[in-house]
């Protein structure tokens, strides 16, 4: 079992209060992603569940019980750092080992876990070797490796993927995703990265200075953000924003439009005149940076490619059904 | 941009290092070759560089003048019990202050360091007339506190820098793994700060083993160690250069042989901090 719930967690170093009162239910086996901009508090949010911060107040409940109190090792999580933190004088067995002969396992016992994690991540091979002569992804592979073979209630998982090359952080998010699903273990994964938390997560967190702006799934974010910063924070490229009369016109101080969902026409053909600035061509889509006068820089996605090039008059009509409205205060308008 | 690496260049720059290593090396095997001469061949002008009467005699006449033996063991005795003492002071307090730092530890590591930037000699009378009351010249406890005292500030630096390097995640880890404190002292710290240790304590050896304003002017011969013993060569009764050199041979082997085994941890410990 994994369940983990938050009941008004507060941190506070001094007088800066980096969590101002989160709550969260997390059930178990599910997949969820902390994200928001750097200095939000999601690491932070995510130690004190770990046990590495105190808590200010509040309460956290692995399985029904308050954990405030209790040491780290023996809340039942593993952690996965950003920076890996592997033991650099052990060899990848000693690394993964290291927890279990924490506890006190027999010999025997711990050295057919180690192999079985190894196994499952493609290990076996470096057992022997020290985490120096191991590239990027297999130290994180390890440092990995040494979480699951202590079979924790849930993984933390810090910006794991941070510090690996664009290609191979594509790769271990698959496999991440892979592995979690078939130890259908609770995960909370950190990271400042939406298509991540996207492609990653049953549900989202989204925080924003120490606060919890949305908990959802990612298409329900996508879909229905409950205000101005989640609906900018998720999606890319980012939504557009529009206020003024054009805006007025649709019944809303402010309106956002996502990139996809803006038509792009010829001029002249009604909707919102511009000129093209920028034209990215990644042959399945093309990225459109509009000068659109009054209403500001839009950009529009087209799926496909468009031979448009800068200078060229277009207009841009938005699908209605895809409009978000915001009120004064930017919250979200549901019809 | 990548500079291409030429023969010409290697071999320039090879003959440099050679030549800057010679003229460095040149003094140290300019006193050992003097300590093979005759006193008179030892100041001939123009000097004779190998050519010259080869004689062992200044070493046998250095032990009997003097006991060669009581001051290496003094000098063994002093620096190795200083640097023992320091490295026990300064562990703990290196280590609090890299793991858990107040407002106050910048300060207070500036300050320690600061005390070395006071010339010695300002603070020789005062020292002087304590130790005279408390009996404590010409013995070997007294120059041991002494120069404990005067290496601390580097040794706790030199501490504070290499735990710094330790990073805070891999103590997260092995807290997240289970292990209590006395543990992770065990097994997860110790072996990554014995390199630290280990090139920490060469180098206060050394310094300590080489110290010697306070050793010449706070011993005479019972606690002397081999500084004393090298400047007793320079006497009133003249300078006796081969014998002065053979003294000075013979004081500096032993440490001379310590620093070359221990090359690789000198080196890392001098350069803390400057590569990864």
């Amino acid at each position: 079992m994994g369940q983990i719930a938050l009941q008004g967690v507060q941190k506070s170093f001094g007088p800066v209060h980096i969590i101002k009162g989160a709550d969260l239910d997390i059930t178990d086996g599910s997949f969820v992603v902390f994200v928001g901009p750097s200095g939000c508090g999601k690491t932070t949010l995510l130690r004190l569940i770990a046990g590495l911060e105190d808590v200010t107040g509040g309460a956290i409940l692995i399985d029904g019980r308050n954990v405030v109190d209790v040491p780290p090792a023996k809340r039942g999580l593993s952690m996965v750092f950003q920076s890996y933190a592997l033991y650099p004088h052990m060899s990848v067995r000693g690394n993964i080992a290291f927890g279990l002969k924490m506890a006190g396992l027999p010999k025997a016992e711990i050295n057919r876990k180690v192999e079985a994690a190894a196994a499952t991540l493609n290990l076996t091979p470096y057992l022997e070797r020290k985490p120096r002569e191991l590239s990027g992804g297999q130290r994180q592979r390890v440092a990995i490796g040494r979480a699951i073979v202590r079979e924790p209630k849930a993984f933390l998982f810090d910006e794991p993927l941070s510090n690996l090359d664009a290609a191979l952080r594509v790769q271990m998010r698959l496999e991440v995703t892979r592995l979690q699903k078939q130890l259908a273990t609770t995960a909370i994964y950190v990271t400042h990265d939406q298509v991540e938390a996207m492609t990653m997560a049953d549900k989202i967190v989204v925080l924003n200075a120490g606060k919890i702006e949305q908990y959802g799934s990612p298409l329900d974010l996508y879909e229905r953000p409950n205000n101005l910063f989640v609906a900018g924070f998720i999606g890319s490229p980012k939504m557009n924003f529009i206020s003024g009369e054009a805006a007025r016109q649709q019944g809303a101080p402010t309106i956002g439009v996502r990139p996809e969902h803006l038509k792009v026409e010829r001029a002249g053909q009604g909707g919102w005149p511009g000129t093209v600035s920028v034209a990215e061509h990644l042959g399945s889509d093309t990225f459109l940076y509009v000068d659109a006068g009054q209403l500001g820089m839009l950009t529009a996605r087209y799926i496909g490619e468009l031979s448009l090039s800068p200078g060229d008059k277009v207009s841009l009509s938005p699908e209605p059904a895809r409009i978000h409205r915001f009120d004064e205060s930017g919250n979200a308008i549901h019809a | 941009m990548a500079r291409a690496v030429t023969t010409n260049r290697v071999v320039i720059s090879t003959a440099a290092a050679w030549l800057c290593g010679f003229l460095i090396f040149f003094p140290i095997l300019w006193m050992v070759l003097a300590s093979f001469k005759t006193e008179l061949e030892a100041f001939a002008i123009p000097p004779s560089f190998l050519f010259f009467h080869w004689t062992t005699e200044n070493y046998a006449t250095v032990q009997e003048r003097s006991d060669y033996l009581l001051h290496a063991l003094n000098s063994i005795i002093i620096a190795g019990g200083s640097t023992i003492i320091a490295m026990l002071i300064a562990i703990p307090a290196a280590w609090s202050m890299a793991f858990s730092p107040t407002k106050r530890t910048k300060d207070l590591l500036l300050w320690m360091l600061s005390t070395k930037m006071m010339p010695p000699v300002g603070v020789l009378v005062p020292i002087y007339l304590i130790y005279r009351d408390l009996g404590l010249l010409d013995t070997r406890v007294g120059l041991t506190f002494i120069l404990c005292l005067g290496n601390l500030p580097i040794v706790v630096w030199m501490l504070f820098t290499y735990f710094k390097e330790i990073p805070k995640d891999i103590l997260e880890a092995a807290r997240m793994d289970g292990a209590t404190i006395g543990r992770e002292l065990i097994y997860v710290l110790t072996p990554m700060a014995v390199p630290g240790l280990a090139s920490t304590l060469l180098l206060n050896l050394i310094l300590a083993w080489n110290e010697a304003f306070w050793t010449l002017n706070l011993s005479t011969l019972q606690a002397a160690p081999l500084t004393v013993f090298i400047a007793s060569y320079s006497s009133p009764e003249g300078l006796f250069w081969a014998k002065l050199s053979a003294a000075s041979t013979l004081a500096i082997a032993p440490i001379l042989v310590l620093g070359w085994f221990s090359q690789r941890q000198l080196v890392r410990g001098l350069t803390f901090g400057a590569v990864k």
